[in-house]
């Protein structure tokens, strides 16, 4: 099978995914957190096309998002108001048109510089966008933000987007559309020069290519694309505020890039549904999720850098060439150690959570994992230091093996291959 | 006016030179390691409720001599064990794990402190009127963070120009080869750095917490503007993060004492800037220092007293 025919391939299962998703999720709550994986998704590729693909890292990267969002909220209500018969499938056009404009704007200030002072400017930029929109309380509505009424826009042939399952499938097309297109992005001369530019921008330059242009030109459209994820997001909430373009909104894309693996086209989609899905169930869970994030994020950083699809790529050789089977026991053994570092370290979190905050109010009286507990007392903080401690024991005794047999699948798979 | 003018220029300074106890680490962690600390902002928080913990249970002298050094200690770890890890990843890793690192310090002083702000009060010992002028006071506490942020930047000045520590550290920041070479732990060299850097950055938050507010925010409030400072300065210049910091200081306590707007300067025909047109000079003080950090970049892109490129 050439390589051609697989991408394809794996396109059309992504087409076929998006629509039968709803099939097999109908509920109303499956429906709204798989229409904000489709937002989330956009949203992570277009920062993907900075960090993974040219190698710049933005801490600004919501300002995009969030003025394309403002842009397309504004355009909604001026539709509606004016009886123009724009239907909603076309709104985020708009926000496309706001996302690349905004990243004229400042692209062509931050994009004169890379590495360290770029990330800096975008910080910079993204704390003034900030502060400007909670200044102009008219064009941003200050705290409350701008709402508008989805339902009330053109119908689109017979469709008035009221239900959320309407709203699902146009997000799905859009984000089809706009995974279609910034995966040929990666195919062209272009997407290519950005990689160069990326590992070895002096070489670029000798091949005649202006690394500043290139930046700029990366930078521009991967505000266009967040640009789209920003429109996307107006729609499925009918209101954006300051939040959206927040430097927490960036820190979340951010997170869902990394932790997904930007070294790979792919990576950033596991990373956007993956972390969508935990930023609305575990909140619900425990309220220390931002701390789970944020050390989700440091370990990611330290022992993981590839993400979740480097890891996967780590190990599609092994698995190509049979040789996953004889993974799989030091695998398992490794499984047990894990998770009891994981319970111990969660558990901890919990219990300093609850004595720390909610005791106060709450009595120190809990539930953790389903078992009554009591934060105020020594049993359950030294039953989890115990926990941690063999479990961390434990896995410090095998990991060697795992990774010794890792090395011995990888070199064999390796040498197999032609 | 002249009022207006002899207070605002007092805080300024005051203001700028506090800027500058952090962003002096925060520059000589840089030019050694290529790092921009995310976390160094974080490191002040730490330090002020390290001295409103220490202040509430001992007393204020203990805390502002503690407190320093705990967070110290806490930086020099932070380097062994997490930064020179994946220092390996290159500097967009470790660039990503200060911003980590920032993120889980917030989360947990709000699980130990809360949310809302902390009761760190003036010391009654410092609590007194230090001199009056045209009729309005001046506390002695502004004048002791004034007299200890001078004296801070007098000490680094005088360890890194006047002594052999000094000297080593100067040159680990161009030839940390040659230095190595001649038998000095580098590495070593680095963690002190990043140390001091962290305990400067603590006092300094020791020292602010009464007078400004001690809340988990006062981190993310300060850091963006720490990087504008030291962008502005010039990466990886220790002269220019001094300006940029006096600079800064001054511009954003002139703008938060003028309360005019541009309605009132050019009158009614102001309406066409919408709200633009009314907002006061005050309240765009938090914008002035990132408009500053444009103008900078778009007229002098290595920054004021700054030659490097990248």
């Amino acid at each position: 099978m050439s390589a051609t025919v697989r991408t394809l391939l794996a396109f059309a299962l992504f087409a076929v995914a998006l629509a039968i998703m709803p099939k097999i999720f109908p509920s109303g709550t499956a429906l709204t957190m798989m229409s904000l994986m489709g937002v989330a998704i956009v949203f992570a590729l277009s920062y993907n096309m900075l960090l993974g693909q040219t190698g710049l890292l933005s801490f600004g990267h919501a300002v995009y998002y969030g003025l394309a969002g403002f842009a397309a909220i504004h355009a909604m209500n001026w539709v509606v108001r004016n009886k123009i018969g724009v239907s909603l499938p076309f709104i985020p056009i708009v926000g496309a048109v706001a996302g690349l404009f905004f990243g004229i704007v400042f692209g062509s200030i931050s994009t004169r510089r890379a590495g360290t002072v770029f990330a800096m400017i975008s910080l910079g930029l993204g704390e003034l966008v900030v502060a400007i929109t909670l200044i102009m309380r008219g064009v941003f509505g200050g705290e409350e933000g701008i709402s508008a009424n989805r339902a009330k826009l053109e119908p689109f042939f017979g469709f008035k987007f009221g239900p959320q399952i309407e709203v699902y499938y146009l997000i799905a097309v859009w984000c089809f559309i706009c995974v279609a297109a910034m995966y040929a992005l990666t195919r062209t001369p272009f997407g290519r020069m950005c990689n160069a530019v990326r590992d070895n921008p002096e070489r670029a330059e000798f091949v005649g290519y202006s690394t500043q242009r290139v930046r700029f030109i990366a930078f521009c459209l991967s505000a266009l694309f967040a640009g789209v994820a920003g429109a996307l997001g107006a729609i499925t909430f009918e209101l954006v505020n300051a939040q959206a373009l927040s430097a927490q909104q960036s820190g979340l894309v951010l997170l869902m890039s990394y932790v997904g693996g930007v070294g790979h086209f792919f990576g950033p989609i596991i990373g956007a549904v993956l972390i969508t899905l935990l930023q609305i169930s575990l909140s619900d869970i425990t309220k220390a999720w931002l701390l789970y994030f944020g050390l989700m994020f440091i370990f990611v950083v330290m022992f993981w850098p590839g993400g979740i699809a480097g890891f996967i790529d780590q190990h599609r050789p092994i698995v190509r060439s049979g040789r996953f089977g004889r993974l799989l026991p030091s695998y398992s053994a490794l499984a047990l150690p894990v998770a009891g570092i994981a319970l111990g370290v969660i558990g901890i979190i919990e219990l300093a959570h609850h004595q720390l905050v909610e005791a106060a109010s709450e009595g120190s009286k809990m539930k953790l994992f389903g078992i009554a507990t009591d934060s105020a007392t020594v049993a359950p903080w030294l039953a989890l230091v115990a926990l941690l401690a063999v479990a961390g024991l434990v896995f410090r005794a095998i990991w060697p093996k795992a990774a010794e047999a890792f090395a011995t699948a990888n070199a064999a798979a390796r040498g197999a291959a032609p | 006016m002249l009022e207006l003018i002899t207070f605002s220029t007092l805080n300024g300074v005051l203001y700028g030179m506090l800027l500058f106890m952090m962003a002096s680490g925060l520059t000589l962690i840089f030019s050694m390691m290529g790092v921009l600390n995310f976390a160094h902002a974080s490191f002040y928080m730490i330090g002020a409720y390290f001295g409103f913990e220490i202040s509430r249970r001992i007393g204020f002298w203990p805390g502002f001599i503690v407190a320093p050094l705990l967070v110290g200690a806490i930086g020099a770890l932070v380097e062994r064990y997490g930064l020179r890890r994946v220092h390996k990843y290159g500097h967009v890793a470790e660039l990503l794990f200060t911003f980590g690192l920032a993120f889980i310090i917030e989360e947990l002083v709000q699980m130990f402190w809360g949310k809302l702000p902390v009761d760190y009060r003036v010391p009654p010992s410092l609590d007194f009127v230090a001199f009056r002028l045209f009729d309005t006071t001046y506390p002695a506490y502004r004048m002791f963070m004034l007299a200890t942020a001078v004296a801070m930047f007098v000490f680094l000045f005088l360890v890194l120009k006047r002594t052999r520590v000094g000297l080593i550290i100067q040159a680990a920041l161009t030839h940390p080869s040659m230095v190595a070479m001649l038998g000095h732990d580098v590495p070593r060299v680095f963690m002190a750095v990043f140390g001091v850097g962290a305990a400067l950055a603590g006092l300094a938050g020791v020292i602010a917490g009464p007078a400004l507010v001690t809340q988990p925010s006062m981190a993310a409030l300060l850091g963006p503007i720490l990087f504008v400072v030291i962008v502005v300065g010039g990466l990886g210049s220790l002269a220019g993060a001094f300006v940029a910091s006096l600079l800064i200081g001054l511009v954003q306590t002139f703008a938060v004492a003028i309360n005019a707007s541009l309605a009132d300067v050019i009158g009614p025909s102001a309406d066409i800037f919408g709200d633009l047109g009314r907002v006061t000079v005050a309240q765009i003080a938090p914008v002035i220092p990132y408009l500053l950090l444009v103008l900078v970049l778009v007229f002098r892109p290595t920054g004021l007293l700054g030659n490097r490129e990248s």
